[in-house]
């Protein structure tokens, strides 16, 4: 086929019986990678925040890590949507003539506001840090610390003040921080699920109950992903003092780290039972008023989509991770698998949500499927698909790693006490 | 306050274009885009389709194609035909093979044998973009690159559509795509470049048949308004409260 006549879509999308000739799977693998990114940065935002806003002690050092690790994760929230526009270049449009009735168009103020909140919280808690290291490392010499120097001292501002009075204030402005970055995460996530619940031309995505569905379910696999990041992370620490002969301080980490997992799995619960709770309702008020759409939903949800949505989804991501983190003598291994499945099911619910919503047409008498691309054969097929997401997974983790070099979220004696 | 003549110069014109600048962003229109900008039409287009003419030879789909240059064998279309075909066991069979650019030239829908005798009524039904009042696709547009004239007509900016597919997620119609050249969302506007120099649509100056029909609902002259307004039509998934502009005779309730 001529390279001008391939139409977006056609290349993932399989038709059956009638759907109108326009219609394909427009929205794929990349607007499910959007609202899983950004759940998962409003998710470690608030698991930050539980320990910066409401005082939860024993908290502190995953909620030090997940705010850092949340700042990794912004700008992989932006990142899909980029590689999923057609013409990427006109991506700061929606900044310059902002249409106000769109949902999108506030995307970028939303965002924005975002960013500069979680920057700002952690240069607050960190600031000390910052004088401290451009203070040490006036002593040593070599180009690389000059300008590892020099980079400290772009990270303070200018601000050298760190007498108590100076943290005080510091301290409280990270709290304040913390306390308006919780309704403004929220507000960035739940604002992604109206993205899908106010189009009233899908019949699966319209519901008002979509972005309170999409908070709880984003907070849910937050929290999920910086439980796991950080045990692998400590784990990797206490194995490497082993091998360096200090059993003491490994167990002393072992020690800290299941008592930080203990409270945040709480959390998890909590969140997974809300999360659960309202995708049920929605499901069961769909079912029950039975409007129109019901018809074709049902054929998609009980037929075609039956093992994504009640296998995958509900049963292998909610309720075997579920019964795993409820049932007692819990280790640390089972937290790791139960975890996984966690960020699975959410990852699912992401999926049957954006690629289920184009999985019937809007005739309502056909179906689409959506075979996505594993092998690229030219740009398209790589952004949108298989590797195009695992390029988005990847990315935190790079970005998280350069991060942590210069705030080390991870080291119990730095970061605001 | 003392000011010397060298400062008064400098602040002068230094004010001067500290206001012009910003000025500039602003286009100074010409009388006649001034009133096209503002001033209420006495035009407001719509469409009438008679669906008891049709007869699917497709020539609309082909006519259309290649007036608005949609690559003519891409798999995406302004405007198309479906084929309905009601048998007595209620089911309903509908097909569009190729938006029927080619006509329907074979018997079988989708490879299924239907037996001439099994069948209750069969019917075309031309589609294109609805033109609505409330158009969802404009809505939810986030640069505003796709915007509704005064005279009704809904129209995409290929300059300006950054191509994140929102609008076609939103209409309900399914009338918009993404053009396989341009990569911005592409979508029937009644062929707006001929009805505003007075011509009819392609489609409609092809249809042998009078299938298809184009009025200026604010001329109570126009004799497809004068149709519109006094006999029974129907309009297409009303339900969405888009108001839609393309009105049917003989519609029926199997059409989706």
């Amino acid at each position: 086929m001529n390279e001008e006549l391939i139409v977006h879509g056609i290349e993932w999308t399989v038709k059956e019986l009638f759907v109108y000739p326009n219609e394909y799977i427009y929205w794929s693998i990349q607007i499910v990678m959007y609202p899983y990114m950004t759940g998962l940065v409003a998710g470690a935002f608030v698991l930050s925040s539980l320990y910066h806003v409401f005082g939860q002690k024993d908290l502190k050092e995953i909620a030090q890590f997940s705010l850092v690790f949340s700042l990794a994760l912004l700008p992989v929230a932006a990142l899909p949507l980029l590689l999923h526009l057609q013409q990427p270049l006109r991506a700061m449009e929606p900044l310059l003539t902002p249409h106000f009735t769109s949902a999108i168009a506030a995307f970028g103020i939303v965002f924005t506001t975002y960013a500069l909140i979680v920057l700002s919280e952690i240069w607050f808690v960190y600031r000390g840090y910052f004088v401290a290291q451009v203070h040490a490392l006036k002593e040593k010499s070599g180009f690389s610390n000059a300008m590892t120097r020099t980079v400290y001292r772009i990270l303070t501002i200018g601000a050298y003040d760190v007498s108590d009075a100076a943290k005080k204030v510091d301290k409280k402005a990270a709290t304040i921080l913390a306390a308006i970055g919780i309704p403004v995460a929220c507000f960035l996530h739940g604002y992604a699920g109206f993205i899908f619940g106010s189009v009233k031309a899908n019949a699966l995505w319209m519901s008002p109950l979509m972005p309170v569905i999409f908070i709880m379910s984003a907070v849910v696999s937050g929290i999920a992903l910086c439980m796991l990041t950080y045990i692998i992370i400590m784990e990797w620490q206490a194995f490497r003092r082993r091998r360096g002969g200090g059993a003491v301080e490994a167990r002393e980490i072992k020690g800290a780290e299941t008592e930080v997992i203990n409270k945040a799995t709480r959390y998890l619960l909590g969140f997974l039972v809300a999360a659960i709770s309202l995708e049920m309702l929605d499901l069961i008020f769909r079912g029950y008023t039975a409007m129109k759409s019901w018809d074709i939903l049902r054929s998609v949800m009980y037929g075609e989509d039956f093992v994504n949505i009640f296998i995958l989804q509900y049963t292998l991501g909610n309720l075997v991770p579920f019964v795993l983190l409820l049932l007692p003598g819990r280790t640390l291994k089972r937290t790791v698998l139960a975890l996984l499945l966690v960020l699975f099911g959410v990852f699912m619910m992401r999926w049957n949500v954006v690629i289920g919503g184009q999985a019937f047409s809007l005739s309502f008498s056909g179906y689409m499927h959506y075979e996505i691309p594993v092998i690229p054969h030219s740009i398209e097929t790589f952004k949108e698909g298989v590797f195009g997401a695992l390029t988005v997974i990847a990315t935190p983790f790079v970005l998280f790693w350069i991060i942590n070099k210069f705030v080390p979220s991870l080291r119990r004696d730095v970061g605001e006490t | 306050m003392t000011c010397s003549r060298r400062d008064f110069l400098k602040e002068a014109v230094g004010g001067t274009l500290a206001t012009a600048m910003p000025l500039s962003a602003f286009v100074l229109l010409s009388k006649d885009e001034a009133k096209a900008a503002i001033a209420d039409s006495n035009i407001r287009w719509a469409f009438l389709v008679d669906t008891t003419k049709c007869v699917g030879c497709g020539l609309c789909v082909k006519a259309c194609k290649n007036e608005n240059e949609i690559p003519y064998d891409a798999a995406v279309t302004r405007t198309w035909v479906e084929r309905y075909v009601v048998t007595k066991d209620g089911e309903t069979h509908i097909d569009s093979p190729m938006g029927g650019r080619d006509g329907f030239i074979d018997e079988k829908i989708r490879d299924e044998e239907i037996d001439p005798e099994d069948i209750n009524k069969a019917f075309f039904v031309p589609k294109l973009c609805n033109q609505c009042e409330n158009p969802a696709c404009v809505q939810v547009c986030p640069v505003g690159a796709t915007y509704q004239t005064n005279d009704g007509i809904v129209l995409v900016d290929r300059d300006w559509c950054i191509g994140c597919g929102y609008c076609i997620m939103a209409c309900p119609y399914g009338v918009r795509f993404f053009h396989p050249e341009h990569k911005v969302a592409d979508k029937c506007n009644f062929c707006y470049h001929r009805i505003s120099k007075g011509m009819q649509p392609a489609c409609v100056e092809c249809c042998s048949f009078g299938a298809r029909r184009i009025a200026n609902l604010k001329d109570p002259d126009d004799p497809v308004t004068k149709i519109i307004t006094t006999e029974r039509v129907a309009v297409l998934k009303d339900e969405y409260g888009t108001k839609p502009h393309v009105f049917y005779l003989g519609l029926d309730a199997n059409v989706r």
